[in-house]
Order: C-alpha cells, then structure tokens, then sequence
C-alpha cells in the first residue's frame, strides 16, 4: 500500500485533512494514539510535540508533563494496569527497556544505517518469538511502529535475506489490535531468491 | 553477572558508578574497544552487562536501570523520562561535542554545542526545588547524566560558567561516594586524552540530525523547490513558443515496419495462459503495464510495435478441455475470445492480440529446433516418467499424487509436498495414484532432447553484460538472472509426451511435442509473424529493434536466460531482449488472489463493479508493484479515487475550464504573465522533465506522481490567485483573473496529455472538452519536455463537465464483500466437489453448457437458501444485501449456461 503523498501542506487544504496530515507527519504523536487504543485506555490523552525533534509531551492534568516516547509509553502501560507489556522481573524488564532504548536511539536516529539495525535484529530474532521474554511487550509493539517505514520499503529478496526480522514483523502485525494506524505489510512466506545463500 | 567495560568509553563510566553507588555485587572485566561479547551484534558493544539467564544488555542506560532496580524500587516516570531525554538529546550532542574536543582540538566550540542540552538541564535543576534531579536521594538519572557529563564538565578548560544549577548539581553527586573512583578507572586521570582511542573509531557525528524520520528519500524531493530566475524565464520562453507545424499526430500504419533513422521499440507482455481468467495482478504486471510504455513511446515519437496473445498449448489445456467435454482447441478458441474482450474493456491497445496454436508457430518453432540441432546445441537422454495404462498417457506432474518421500504425507503432489514443502520428483512418490482415474501409474523410461544450456552457457553471459548494461533491466530481473546462473546451468528437457503441442519434427521423437517453456517464447515471433509477414524485419534485426519485455518477476528466468539461449544457439541473428521489466508482486488486501477461493477480482469482473476502466487502470498503476509488493485494496482504492482523482486532478481541471465558461463567456482569456506565474510554469515544467526520465525508465508508477503533483501546484495556485473574487473587482484585478484562468486551462491541457497513457478515455475527454488542438499531443512530450501555450488566448472550449465520480463508502464494502471469497468459507459442502463456479467466467459463452449449468443449478439453489435463512435470522444488512448480490450473479450465469440471455433477473424493488 502507499504512504500518503505529500504536498499536501498547501494553505488551501481544509483544516482538518491539514490536522490529519500533521499528525500523520509526527509519527510518535500516532504511534502512541494507536498505543492506547491498543492499551484500551478510555479517555485519549492530550499530547504536544517540543522542539526540532517533534519529541512528544504528554500533558497531565495535576502532574508535570512527561516528554519523550518510552516515558509516555511506559507511563501508559502502568495507567492500563497492564505491567506484563514492560516484562517480567527486573531482568525482564530491562531486556524490554534495552528493546526500547534500541528503539529510540538506533532506529530513530539514523545514526545507524538501516542495514545494521536489520542484521543485528535478524540474528537476534534467529530464536526467539518475541523480542524480550515469551510474550509481547511494549518492545515489540514500539519497534513495530518504529520499523514499519523500513519494512515496507524492502523489496522480496530483502524481507528474504531478514526473514527472522520479516517473520517477527508479520507475526506482530497480526497481533489483535497491533497495528492500527499503519497500514498491513505483505511477507511472504515461501521464498522466492532460494538460491542467495548458496 | 558480569560486566564488561573498556578504557577510555565514556559510557562505561556511568555503568560503572552505577555499580559502585548500588554497591551491586558483579564481576568487572575490562577488555578492548573492539571485544565482541553480544553474539548477535557484529559490532563492538562495550559497555555489556551479561545476565545469569544468558542474556545481554548492551546499552549503558538500561544497564544502569537495571542495577538500580536490583536492590530498589522500580524507576519513576521522571527518572524514565531523563534516561531518554540522555539517551536521545544528550548523547548525540556529547558525541559532537567530545568529537570537536578530542579529536579536532576545538574545545573552543564545545559550549556552543552543548548549550541546548545544558540549558534545559540547568532551568530544571533551578526550577526543583530538590538537591537531585528527581528527589532528595541520588538516584539512576543522576548517575547517567553526571556520567554522560563528567568527561566534559570535569575538564577545565571547557567549565561552561553560565549554568550555576547544573555546576552545583554536579558537584554534589560527584560527591557521592563511588562516583569519583569509576572516573578515575575509566579515564584514568588523563582527561580527554583517555577517550582519543574510543573517539577515533566512532563515527563522525551528522552535523544535522534533524532531518525528520519518516520522510523517504522518495519523498523528500517533492518538497518545495527552489526555482531560479533562469529557470523561470526559460519556462515562460517555451510556454511562448508554438505547438509543432506537423498538425496530426501520425496514425499508425499497419503493418507498423521498423523505420530506418527512427527508434523502433518492440513490446511484448507476457502471453497469459489461456485456460485461466486474467486477475487484477496479471493485468497491472503484464499487459497494462506494457500498454502504457506503448501508448508513452507513441507520444515521443518512437516507432511502436506492441503485441501479445494467448498461451494456448500444454497439459493443462488438454485436462481442461477434458473436464468441460470440448476439445483443446475448442477450449482455447472459447478462452482465447474471454481474454480479448477483458483487454479490450482495460483499453490495451495492442497492434496484434494473437495466440501460440497457429501454423506460423509451428514453422517458426520448428526451424528454431532444427537450427539448435545443426549446431550441436540439442542432447538425448532417457527420462523416467509415470504412465497411466488407464487413460493411456504419461501423467504431467500435477496429475500424480502420492505419499511425501520425506514427510510420508499421503497427498503430495507431483512436483512438491504441501506438508514438508520439499520439491520432489514425481517417481519418487510411494504409492503413485492418477489423480484422474485414481489406478496406479507405472515408471516408463522414455526418450527426450535436452537443450545444452551449459554449452551457451559463456556466450550467454557476454550477452547479458551487454544488455543489462545498456538497457533498462529492473532490478529484480538483474537478481533473479544472476542467481540462476550462480548456480550453474544445467541442460533442459525440451520435449514432452503429450499432444496438445507443437509436433517435434525430429523423426526419432514422432509422437512427441515441445515442451510449453520452449515453446511459449517463440509464439513472440510468431504472433508477430502472424502480423505481418516481414516479421523478421522486426526479429531478425537487433540493430535497429530495441526490444522490451513486460512480465510478473515469476517469468524472468525464461525471458533472460532460457529463451535468448534458444535464440543465440539457432544463430540467426535473432533479436533478443534489451531492456526486461518485472514487476513484484501484487495481493489482494491482506492476502493472494485465488482462483479457487473466489478471492480477489479479476479481468472479467472489473467491468461489473459500475467503476469505470480507466479508474482501474488508474489505481493499478498507482500501486504498481515497482520494485516491491504491493497489495490492492478497494479502501485504498476509493481513497485515491476520491482523493487523488476526483478532489485533486479532477478539480483542477474543472475549475479552470468553469472559470473559462462562466467568467470569460467560453474563450480563453488574455495572459499577462507576473512573475509567480512563471515561477509555475517553471515548477510544472520541471514536474514534467521528471514524468519523463522516469518514464523513459519505464518507472511508470512514480512517473503518475508527477502528473498528480502538477495538479496540486495548479489548485493551490487558483487558490492564492482567488480568480472568482478578482473577477469582481477592478480592470488589472480582471485581467489577473483572466490570466490565472487561461494559464489553469492550459495547465490542464499538459495534463491531458501527460495522463493519456494512463488514462486513455479521461485524457480524450479533458482535450474535447477545452476542444484542444490534437498538435499538442506531440508537442508536449518532445525532448525534455515542452510546455507549451496550447490554448491561445481567444480559443474557444466545448462543454466542460466533471470527470470523476466519488466512490462512496457502502459501495465499497459491498464491493469488498463480493470478492473476499467469504462464499468459500461459509458453504458448507464437502471439500472434493469443486466450489460453484465463480462469477463471469462463462460469459463469453454463446452456446449452452448443460454440464455447468447442472453445477450452477446446484449452486443457485444452495445460495438460495442461504439467502433465505440469513434473512429468517434477521442478519446484519450489509451481510444479506452480499449474498444476494452473488446470487444475482449465479443466477445470471446459469441463464448463460443454459443458452437464455443473461438477463438480469427482475430485482424486487423492496428497497434502494
């Protein structure tokens, strides 16, 4: 499927395809809309962007607010009563938050080009489902999100030569309630390059 | 637990304070910058912290989380929030920061790099009322942040003086016992000196990190271009000039000849298979595909041949006419007329639909075998096949099934194991059954002709470094060629025992046929040849013929590797192929199309949905499976419809020639140009040059974005201008109206013709309703491109009306309904019995078909009362209005089965 294309920032569009589009633009602020409803969170949380980064903040009404995606994410995990998604144990929890801070510093970035993040996450996924633990986390949901763009961009013979990453990537967005503002990436399953590794 | 840290790391140094404030009991090693110790990284990831379950933490913040953790409470929001504040924001300017101090001497320049950072970090600390960042009692983010710091902060030379609150912040956790000493093991007392090593094998920090993280490189030229004065004044010289004098467009004469002095492009699609009705996914990959890069090539100039037909001969054809009681051949004439009419109603355009079962083939094909004989290129050997004494024939491999030699699963088929999934050779499946007669086949050995692929092997591979060098290979067709022949060319059974097929001449093998891969290739030449009988002028002519093939990436091998084999081993100056397109993929929302599923739309059902062809053949093209999958999808379908069709270009168009109509009484008014309005020319010139390097690349799906794009300049450029208001003002506001309108309208004009291969009816549409000279047809496209002022300022238009339709949201589910194949999945009959027909596929059909119309009767019925008991259940609306809809359907099928009319049975007008 495509992205939306661009161009649409023209001062003629209505105001709310214009909200539409700038929300589609600041990913974080959709990724974690798409978060709480995930989450089943009632009421939707009032959100800001700050600075160049767009880094998201989440206002709160008799709190400071909180800036930036994990903090935001972990905090509405915690809301939704739901600690299992930040992992079991202290062990467990710090894999999710390796996963997180993986996210946020590698994969966003750009520091890193996108061909390492795809190996070392190739040969991470080789044995495991999910990304820390035998259940889903908020790593796999936020890597998720976070991977999409990359994802969709491969062509067969990549998604091929990162299966453990395609695998994982399509088993997540199968995930009841997962995926929700980004649109579903076709993986195939029978290998087409068979030959590449010989 | 144990710990590995290096000297000199600036990031060990807070994992180890961590440790030493935790007072956490962990082995430390110390090893060098490039030690390896996460398997799974393939860089060095130091500092580590290795866990009793075996597993890694490789990142210094989330270490030092974790050894807080150990022995306290779980990390506050706050103390979350600062780690990834450091992580994100900090860090990278740290990383510029020490890399200008360590590496460039430029210490001089650390306190303006730092100072964002710094600032938001000292506003906090003054604005807390707390000794730390989070609360009286140190906790993780100060031992991160005071860490991430320290080899800054603690030099001297680079004390940043205006930031008091942070200064006296780290003073105090300084203090903290633990801290100072993890300093000093790391950086040794020698300051920045320590981290020279480390520093130098980091990479060099962007300079701008700020660059948004989802825009693709793709994207991120459609931004706003500058445009300069040259640029404008070259825009406005051209939009000045005339269309060209040659005042018709050529009409093709046929036969179309190669033309000495001209480019003569020779297209071919991919001849689809006849027994199958074409999906939408065949369509956009072949024959829509190829149809477009002909109609373009027509309107630069070139000199076009494009030609294609049906795949008639193999076994499939002979079981398929064995199942409905015809003959082959009457099978392939009744396939054959399904195929023309589906292309017909997609406007492809071909010079010459034919078909492979003619008798030029088997000439053609003939003297290619002889050829490859004469010259050695052609071996025998014995193969061992299945023969079934029943039905007196060998069995192709899907028409044996037996138990998996490997898995021992009791269905495999003959070519592969849909258990284990392993390849197989249809001898090796114990117990062989028939899948027809269900007796036992016997092994016969039987003598065939192999094509000495390995023999052609080197010739070949001169061949393809020229020819994927000079011509516009894709990608795909690039890998798939090269991995074919890494793994070696082996020789290549050319013959069959069958006998729907090209007759093998070769005395020694009466009986047999050509195998359909050999085979099918060649029908290129001969439908040509059918054509016309100067055929070789175009086949046998590689100097002056470029020629490009169209195809789905499933039939590259043939087109770069097998076929040109057969062509350079019969030596005869054979054309082959200069520039191969493949297309990937293309799904039906979340899954494949499938015949036997009922799922997806294909050819024939695409005129039933109300949505006219050329708005398939715009959203085929939009999703063009171009370098990568890509998946139809009839929500997306009616956003680009409506989006892009109808409130973009749609309303582009419409507006300029309304304002024409309504304000300047249907004659395009006088155009003084301002400078913005060059500026625009010069941008939708500039689209336009893109549209065609990238169609000329056959980049045809991103080549549709710059005619898009050009709309879009042209709406926001009516929107600024306000021509509806000026109208009503003053004479120079008059004027600027008339201007902005007359530059719309020729704007509009450009884009007729840009679209007209894509959208052939729209774009003949748009030009009688503006009443466009046909000139501006091939003037537009020359060169680079000309935008030329096509609609003088008097010119009178015809009748404008709107172009598109919205497709409205209930349409679209129960569009979606009809085809996602749910009819499968709720029926309820046994397996075996092949599902109900689906759809159209009979209706072509003149005569009856008593044997489908007893299947369809059955189907009708079943329908029938499934309808009926969804209704009796009160079941959602939208559910009984689908399954009503596929009766229609059967029903309609069954009068054509049975020889009536396919008259639509008269709908109760219940409801609307």
């Amino acid at each position: 499927m495509e992205r939306t294309p661009k161009g649409y920032t023209s001062n003629f569009v209505e105001a709310g395809l214009k909200l539409f589009i700038q929300s589609h633009r600041n990913m974080a602020l959709r990724e974690l809309a798409s978060l709480e409803k995930y989450l089943g969170l009632k009421k939707p949380n009032k959100y800001s962007t700050q600075g160049d980064k767009k880094v998201p903040v989440l206002q709160n009404n008799n709190a400071p607010p909180l800036v930036g995606l994990v903090t935001i994410a972990c905090h509405l995990v915690k809301e939704a009563k739901r600690p299992e998604l930040l992992g079991d144990g202290a062990e467990g929890r710090a894999v999710v938050q390796q996963w997180l801070e993986y996210r946020v510093t590698k994969l966003d970035s750009h520091i890193e080009d996108t061909k390492s993040i795809l190996k070392d996450l190739n040969l991470y996924m080789q044995d495991k489902v999910y990304l820390a633990g035998n259940q889903l986390t908020l790593a796999d949901v936020l890597m998720y999100y976070g991977i999409h763009s990359i994802i969709l961009d491969l062509a067969v013979q990549e998604k091929e030569q990162y299966m453990n990453v395609a695998r994982w990537f399509d088993h997540i967005q199968h995930h009841p309630g997962v995926r929700h503002h980004l649109p579903p990436v076709v993986v195939l399953r029978n290998r087409l390059y068979t030959s590449r590794h010989h | 637990m144990e710990l590995f840290v290096s000297e000199g790391n600036p990031h060990c140094l807070k994992v180890l304070a961590a440790l030493e404030v935790t007072g956490v009991q962990c082995g430390v090693q110390f090893i060098n910058h490039e030690g390896k110790v996460v398997p799974f990284l393939p860089r060095p990831a130091v500092p580590t912290l290795f866990l009793p379950s075996g597993q890694h933490l490789f990142s210094s913040n989330t270490i030092c989380r974790y050894l807080f953790e150990l022995n306290g409470p779980e990390s506050s929001d706050q103390c979350n929030q600062w780690l990834e504040w450091e992580a994100t924001i900090l860090q990278p300017a740290l990383l510029r920061a020490l890399h200008l101090a360590v590496l460039q001497g430029k210490g001089s320049e650390v306190p303006k790099v730092l100072q964002g950072p710094l600032n938001v970090l000292d506003q906090s600390l003054a604005k807390g009322s707390t000794a730390y960042l989070t609360g009286e009692v140190v906790s993780v983010a100060d031992v991160v942040l005071w860490g991430a710091l320290y080899p800054v902060l603690s030099v001297s030379s680079l004390v940043l003086s205006d930031h008091k609150s942070v200064k006296a912040w780290f003073d105090r956790v300084a203090a903290v016992r633990g801290c100072q000493s993890a300093a000093q093991k790391v950086l040794q007392g020698k300051g920045l000196e320590a981290m020279k090593s480390y520093m130098q094998k980091q990479p060099a920090p962007q300079s701008r990190d700020t660059q948004p993280c989802n825009s693709s490189p793709a994207e991120t030229d459609e931004g706003e271009r500058n445009v300069s004065e040259e640029e404008m004044e070259a825009a406005a010289l051209t939009w000045s000039k005339d269309l060209n004098a040659c005042s018709h467009p050529a009409e093709k004469q046929h036969p179309v000849m190669p033309q000495e002095g001209n480019r003569n492009v020779l297209i071919t699609s991919a001849l689809p298979y006849v027994n199958n009705v074409p999906h939408l996914g065949n369509i956009i990959g072949c024959v829509l595909s190829a149809d477009v890069f002909s109609r373009y090539g027509q309107l630069r100039g070139w000199n076009v041949l494009f030609v294609c037909g049906t795949d008639e001969y193999g076994t499939a054809t002979e079981n398929k006419a064995r199942e409905e009681g015809l003959t082959p051949q009457q099978i392939c004439d009744k396939y054959h007329a399904v195929h023309s009419s589906i292309y017909k109603w997609f406007q492809i355009d071909f010079d010459f639909f034919g078909r492979t079962t003619t008798e030029k083939q088997t000439e053609i094909a003939q003297d290619i075998f002889w050829r490859l004989h004469k010259n050695g290129f052609l071996v025998e050997d014995t193969v061992e096949q299945l023969r079934c004494e029943n039905c007196q024939r060998f069995l192709a491999d899907r028409f044996v099934e037996g138990m998996c030699p490997h898995c021992s699963y009791p269905e495999a088929r003959g070519d592969q194991c849909d258990k284990c999934g392993r390849l197989i050779n249809a001898v090796e499946l114990r117990e062989p059954q028939c899948k027809v007669c269900r007796q036992t086949p016997e092994i016969r050995s039987s003598k065939h002709l192999f094509l000495d692929l390995p023999k052609l092997e080197t010739e070949l591979e001169n061949w393809l470094e020229r020819s994927t060098s000079s011509g516009d290979w894709t990608a795909n067709a690039k890998q798939i060629t090269r991995s074919w022949l890494r793994d070696g060319l082996k020789p290549r059974c050319i013959t069959r025992d069958l006998q729907w097929g090209t007759p093998v001449p070769h005395p020694d093998f009466k009986e047999k046929v050509f195998y359909v891969w050999f085979d099918a290739p060649i029908g290129y030449l001969s439908i040509t040849a059918n054509y016309t009988n100067e055929w070789e002028k175009w086949w046998k002519n590689p100097h002056q013929v470029e020629l490009y093939n169209f195809m789905a990436k499933d039939n590259v091998p043939f087109h770069s590797v097998v076929f040109p084999c057969s062509l350079l081993g019969a030596q005869d100056n054979y054309t082959l192929v200069s520039h191969l397109i493949a297309t990937e993929y293309l799904n039906y929302e979340d899954t494949k199309f499938s015949k036997s599923r009922g799922i997806g739309v294909f050819g024939d059902m695409a005129k039933d949905t109300g949505i006219p062809s050329d708005v398939w053949r715009f959203y085929l093209l939009y999703v063009r499976p171009e370098g990568q999958d890509s998946a139809f999808s009839w929500a997306d379908m009616a956003l680009k419809n409506n989006s892009e069709l109808l409130n973009n270009l749609g309303n582009f168009i419409n507006r300029g020639g309304m304002f024409v109509t309504k304000f300047f009484g249907g004659c395009v008014p006088a155009m003084e140009l301002l400078q913005e309005d060059k500026k625009l020319l010069a941008v939708v010139g500039w689209e336009l040059q893109q549209y065609i390097q990238l169609m000329d690349k056959v980049k045809i799906r991103d080549a549709l974005k710059h005619i898009l794009n050009i709309s879009r300049h042209g709406n926001q450029y009516i929107q600024v201008n306000e021509p509806w208001k000026k109208i009503k003002g003053g004479e120079s506001e008059r004027q600027r109206a008339g201007t902005v309108t007359g530059v719309s309208v020729n704007i509009a004009c450009l884009l007729s013709v840009m679209l007209m291969p894509y959208m052939p009816a729209v774009s003949q549409t748009i030009r009688d309703q503006l009443n466009a000279p046909q000139t501006c047809i091939n003037t537009m496209l020359q060169g680079p491109g000309t935008f030329v002022c096509a609609l003088r300022a008097g010119h009178r238009i015809g009748t404008v009306s709107p172009l598109f339709q919205k497709l409205e949201a209930d349409q679209i589910e129960a569009l979606k309904k009809r085809f996602g194949g749910q009819q499968i999945t709720a029926s309820t009959q046994p397996a075996a019995v092949p599902a109900p027909p689906v759809v159209a596929e009979v209706k072509v059909v003149n005569g009856s078909d008593p044997e489908k119309a007893k299947q369809l009767a059955e189907a009708v019925a079943e329908q029938g009362d499934k309808v009926r008991a969804l209704k009796s259940q009160k079941a959602e609306k939208a559910i009984i209005t689908a399954e009503v809809s596929k009766l229609l359907d059967l029903k309609k099928q069954l009068a054509v089965a049975e020889g009536k009319s396919p008259e639509p049975a008269p709908q109760k007008g219940k409801k609307k």
